[in-house]
């Protein structure tokens, strides 16, 4: 429990209705996008001034206080999960674009603008952010930085970590720091990649600089329906290696298209096994061409039905079926839990046809959806979380879709983040060298341990622990171990 | 989302009904970004999902305090958060039920209780309310600014002979009823007027029945939910005879009266002596812009016949009662074109403009601050004039500008 007397501190740093001390108020932030956990805060600030951001740090400094950053409480790795005597510190009322440079293509943004709203206001210059998580409508570019989100169009236009061009930071110390510059590059290391994915464990963002796209000339559409998720799964090789690069190359299965259409009545069949989405851009010809291209590649990949967009209405709408389709599941089962992994592409069928096996020994239904272009897998394990050790078996099904992951080359977050959900999997993935490095750049940073203690980077000793006994359970094992 | 729920309220039918609406929430945040009143404070606890997450906490028996029934009651009842949601949570239905049981667990301040009992008095009794804007309209020059501002001039304007004041007579076989509701026929009698008109140039009879009145929102959404039902259960009493005498419709010229009409049927579900003509009711009910919608090639030839009327570049200001309670979109914008009209588009034509019903009195910051926002993106546009379709909107938005704002039906 945090104590009165910083309470008594944080009242004097800001205005009542910028501070939540009373239970019925804080309860509300005990969780984010991964309801599975929960912790009550002890405080929860909403600062609206950069000084009041400042003094928190500070006295947290000083008091040797935990902070959790938190932008709009969209992640699905827990990241902004409170942590017990910790200050939850939300960014939300920084939610202001500060300038928009048509010529140098460059907006300058607090870090609780939406993803969506700086495309929006890049749209009557022409321009557009490209970075396009699902939660685009909601989450901040603040947490878009913390997790180096992706979206649909990162296949072709990169992640978050590419589209940025600088943050301004503060440090636990206080210090106020500009990483990155307006420059195509800067001296030194290239500490704004450290930064994008640091998941609010080394300072807190105070602005961004993104790079802002012209429009293509032209975006075209194709939905493709399969009768065997597999033969979707072998499309999707066969597109990038037949030379197109989609700008989004997207796959649902049945049961997500299932879910997709009931929100958004895309028009998606509700027959097929699974659909593509894939988008091609570019200028007039370009798009021409790859539409034929794809179309044929789709044919040969025996492909049961195939449709293009017939204008711009429809691909907005084939779109929001996938980009709702998450919560959209929501319509299916009370609960789901959004698994994240990353496999090599060629192994597609292999790890799909296992997860159709662990789906059925599990007894838990299974929806997927597929960042196909670049082997981003979200498995949505479908649970009832009133039903007592439902959760815990979801945990566990995770748990063997991401160990599998990472047995056919792959990774355990494709860009979700680790954040306290896949804490025990980074044993798996990294070795103790790997993992000691990290704790020394952290130490670098923040050497009291204080910015989102318990996050991303486990403990050796947990590790060890994890290792030795495999326990993969609802509850952390030994959760009394120091995890940083 | 996993619940709780507390003994007091598991096995009730509000409690099932709450927990089924709970359980479809998947707390992904997405309904964040267009819920005004988060645009505004940024604070979860004025957001839909912090909402729905304060009102789980309530119904699985915590202790709550006033602070919960503000941030109940600072939400608009907008709805725009269902529109939104792709897991298709109910919101409308659970602030209703959280509203009710949380003002039974946490006191309101009493200045607070007064104001809201007045206003459910007064409101809805259409001769109080009209005597006061009467008294109110001839006090108006010696009110201060803030006061003066909220009450509207008199509804008589330019084209009003041209329009006519006066409802055509009940002569064809096809009637419909309409609603005359509580605040419209003293602040702007000309919106039935000309919706009776347009009807009655189709073939089609308005009539309106007598002892019909307020259709319960107002005391419903205040939450004193037994009034609010004792109306409702009053217009269908009016309206049943007409009913059975051949009434195709019940017609609704007012988006906010309309909205709540339509869920007759769900507010008197549980009473068994109502249950069956409410739903009717409900089924029955249309939108002004519906009816037209189906009688469109009727309407198209009134039109041609009658030659063209002087085409008017126009907002339309999509009443959040209209577009996410009633899910009815773009359908006025058509049926203003086809009159020969220019609608302009406009940014976020999804955020409310703050009327809300009493909350234009009750959270006057809020509400005007949404309201600067929605006349900043209609006044960017440069119309001759704004249109909307719902009484509050109108004159809400009318207390903010000097671009004339008008119902649309009145440009047919
Ligand atoms: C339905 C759904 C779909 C999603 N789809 C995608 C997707 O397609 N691609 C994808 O990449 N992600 C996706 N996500 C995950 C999530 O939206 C992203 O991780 C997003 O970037 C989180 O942003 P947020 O503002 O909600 O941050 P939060 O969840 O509030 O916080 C996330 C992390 O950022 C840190 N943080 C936040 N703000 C700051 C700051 N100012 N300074 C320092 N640290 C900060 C927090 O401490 C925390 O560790 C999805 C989530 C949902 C619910
Ligand atoms: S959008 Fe729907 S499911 Fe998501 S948090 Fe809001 S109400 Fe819940
Ligand atoms: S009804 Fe409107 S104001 Fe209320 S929570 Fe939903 S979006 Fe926000």
């Amino acid at each position: 429990m945090i104590s009165p007397d910083i309470i008594r501190r944080l009242q004097a740093i800001l205005p009542p209705h910028c501070l939540l001390i009373a239970q019925e108020d804080v309860k509300p932030f005990e969780t984010d996008g991964l309801t599975a956990f929960h912790s009550t805060p002890d405080v929860v600030a909403l600062p609206e001034t950069e000084d009041q951001v400042k003094a928190i740090i500070a006295l947290c400094r000083e008091t040797q206080t935990p902070i959790v950053f938190r932008g709009a409480g969209t992640g699905v790795s827990g990241g902004a999960l409170p942590v017990d005597g910790a200050v939850l510190l939300a960014m939300t009322k920084f939610n202001r674009i500060l300038s928009i440079d048509p010529l140098a293509r460059i907006a300058r943004v607090q870090p609780g603008v939406r993803n969506l709203a700086i495309s929006e206001a890049a749209a009557p210059f022409s321009l557009y952010y490209a970075p396009d998580p699902s939660s685009q409508i909601a989450c901040t570019i603040g947490g878009n930085v913390a997790e180096n989100s992706g979206g649909v169009h990162c296949l072709k236009y990169g992640l978050t970590v590419h589209n940025i061009l600088s943050v301004r930071v503060l440090t636990i110390d206080g210090e106020e720091l500009v990483i990155g510059s307006e420059a195509l590059d800067a001296p030194g290391y290239d500490l704004l990649a450290l930064l994008t994915g640091s998941e609010g464990m080394l300072a807190v963002t105070l602005e961004i600089s993104v790079k802002l796209l012209p429009k293509p000339e032209r975006t075209q559409v194709v939905l493709a329906a399969f009768d065997e998720v597999e033969k979707g799964g072998a499309a999707v090789g066969a597109i990038i290696s037949g030379g197109v690069l989609p700008a989004g190359l997207e796959m649902m299965d049945k049961l997500a298209i299932e879910a997709a259409e009931a929100y958004s009545h895309a028009g998606y069949p509700l027959d097929a096994e699974a659909i593509l989405l894939v988008e091609v851009d570019g200028t007039q010809e370009e798009v021409s061409e790859d539409v034929m291209r794809v179309r044929e590649i789709l044919l040969a990949s025996g492909a049961t039905d195939i449709r293009t967009a017939k204008d711009e209405a429809e691909q907005k709408k084939f779109w929001a079926g996938r980009k709702a389709a998450f919560p959209a599941v929501g319509r299916l089962a009370p609960d789901y839990y959004c698994m994240d992994g990353t496999i090599p592409r060629k192994a597609l069928p292999a790890v799909l046809k296992r997860m159709a096996e662990l789906s059925t020994e599990y007894a838990l239904p299974v929806a997927n959806v597929f960042h196909a272009g670049d082997g981003n897998l979200h498995p949505l394990i479908l649970y009832d979380a009133n039903q007592p050790g439902e959760w815990e078996k979801a945990e566990r099904f995770g748990a063997d879709i991401l160990e599998m992951c990472v047995a056919h080359g792959g990774s355990i977050t494709g860009e979700h983040g680790v954040g306290i959900e896949k804490i025990s999997q980074m044993c798996v993935q990294f070795g103790n060298a790997e993992l000691q490095a990290f704790h020394g750049i952290k130490a670098c940073f923040d050497p009291d341990g204080l910015l989102n203690p318990g996050k991303a980077v486990p403990t050796l000793h947990r590790c060890a622990e994890y290792g030795a006994m495999h326990v993969r359970s609802g509850n952390l094992p030994f959760p009394e171990l120091p995890r940083f | 989302m996993q619940t709780r729920l507390a003994d007091f309220i598991r096995d009730t039918d509000d409690g099932r009904e709450a927990d089924r609406i709970l359980r479809t929430c998947v707390h992904c945040g997405f309904c964040l970004a267009t819920c005004p009143t988060y645009q505004i404070l940024g604070d979860e606890l004025d957001s839909p999902r912090g909402r729905i997450y304060l009102m789980k906490q309530l119904f699985e028996g915590a202790s709550i305090t006033h602070k919960t029934l503000k941030h109940l009651d600072r939400c608009l009842t907008c709805r725009n958060c269902e529109t939104t949601c792709p897991s298709g949570v109910e919101y409308g239905k659970l602030i209703d039920l959280g509203r009710k049981h949380a003002e039974r667990k946490a006191a309101r301040p009493l200045s607070e209780q007064i104001k809201r009992r007045a206003l459910a008095k007064f409101l809805p009794q259409e001769n109080l309310f009209g005597g006061a804007l009467k008294l109110g309209r001839m006090v108006k020059p010696f009110l201060p600014q803030t006061l003066a501002g909220k009450v509207p001039a008199n509804p008589s304007h330019p084209d009003k002979g041209e329009l006519g004041g006066i409802s055509p007579s009940a002569r064809h076989p096809r009637k419909m009823l309409v609603l005359a509701g509580c605040v419209q026929p003293a602040l702007a009698p000309q919106i039935n007027v000309a919706a009776a008109r347009v009807l009655d140039a189709i073939g089609i009879s308005l009539i309106e029945a007598d002892n019909a009145g307020c259709c319960g929102a107002v005391s419903f959404h205040l939450n004193f939910q037994e009034e609010g039902l004792d109306a409702m259960r009053r217009n269908i009493d009016a309206w049943w005879p007409h009913i059975e005498a051949g009434a195709e419709a019940i017609v609704m010229t007012a988006s906010g009266c309309g909205v709540t009409v339509k869920e007759y049927g769900h507010q008197l579900r549980h009473d068994t002596r109502y249950a069956e003509k409410a739903a009717k009711i409900s089924a029955l009910t249309c939108d002004m812009s519906e009816v037209l919608l189906n009688e469109e090639a009727a309407l198209r030839g009134w039109l041609s016949g009658r030659g063209a009327l002087e085409g008017k570049r126009v907002c339309f200001h999509a009443p959040c009662t209209l577009q996410h309670g009633q899910k009815i979109t773009g359908v006025v914008e058509a049926l203003l074109t086809v009159a020969g009209h220019t609608v302009l588009p406009i940014s976020e034509p999804h955020l409310c403009c703050g009327s809300a019903g009493t909350y234009s009195l009750l959270e006057s910051e809020i509400s005007t601050q949404l309201r600067d926002r929605k006349l900043g993106h209609l006044s960017a546009a440069q119309p001759e004039v704004i249109t909307s379709a719902n009484i509050g909107c109108l004159t809400h938005l009318q207390s903010g500008t000097g671009i004339p704002v008008r119902h649309w039906i009145e440009l047919l």
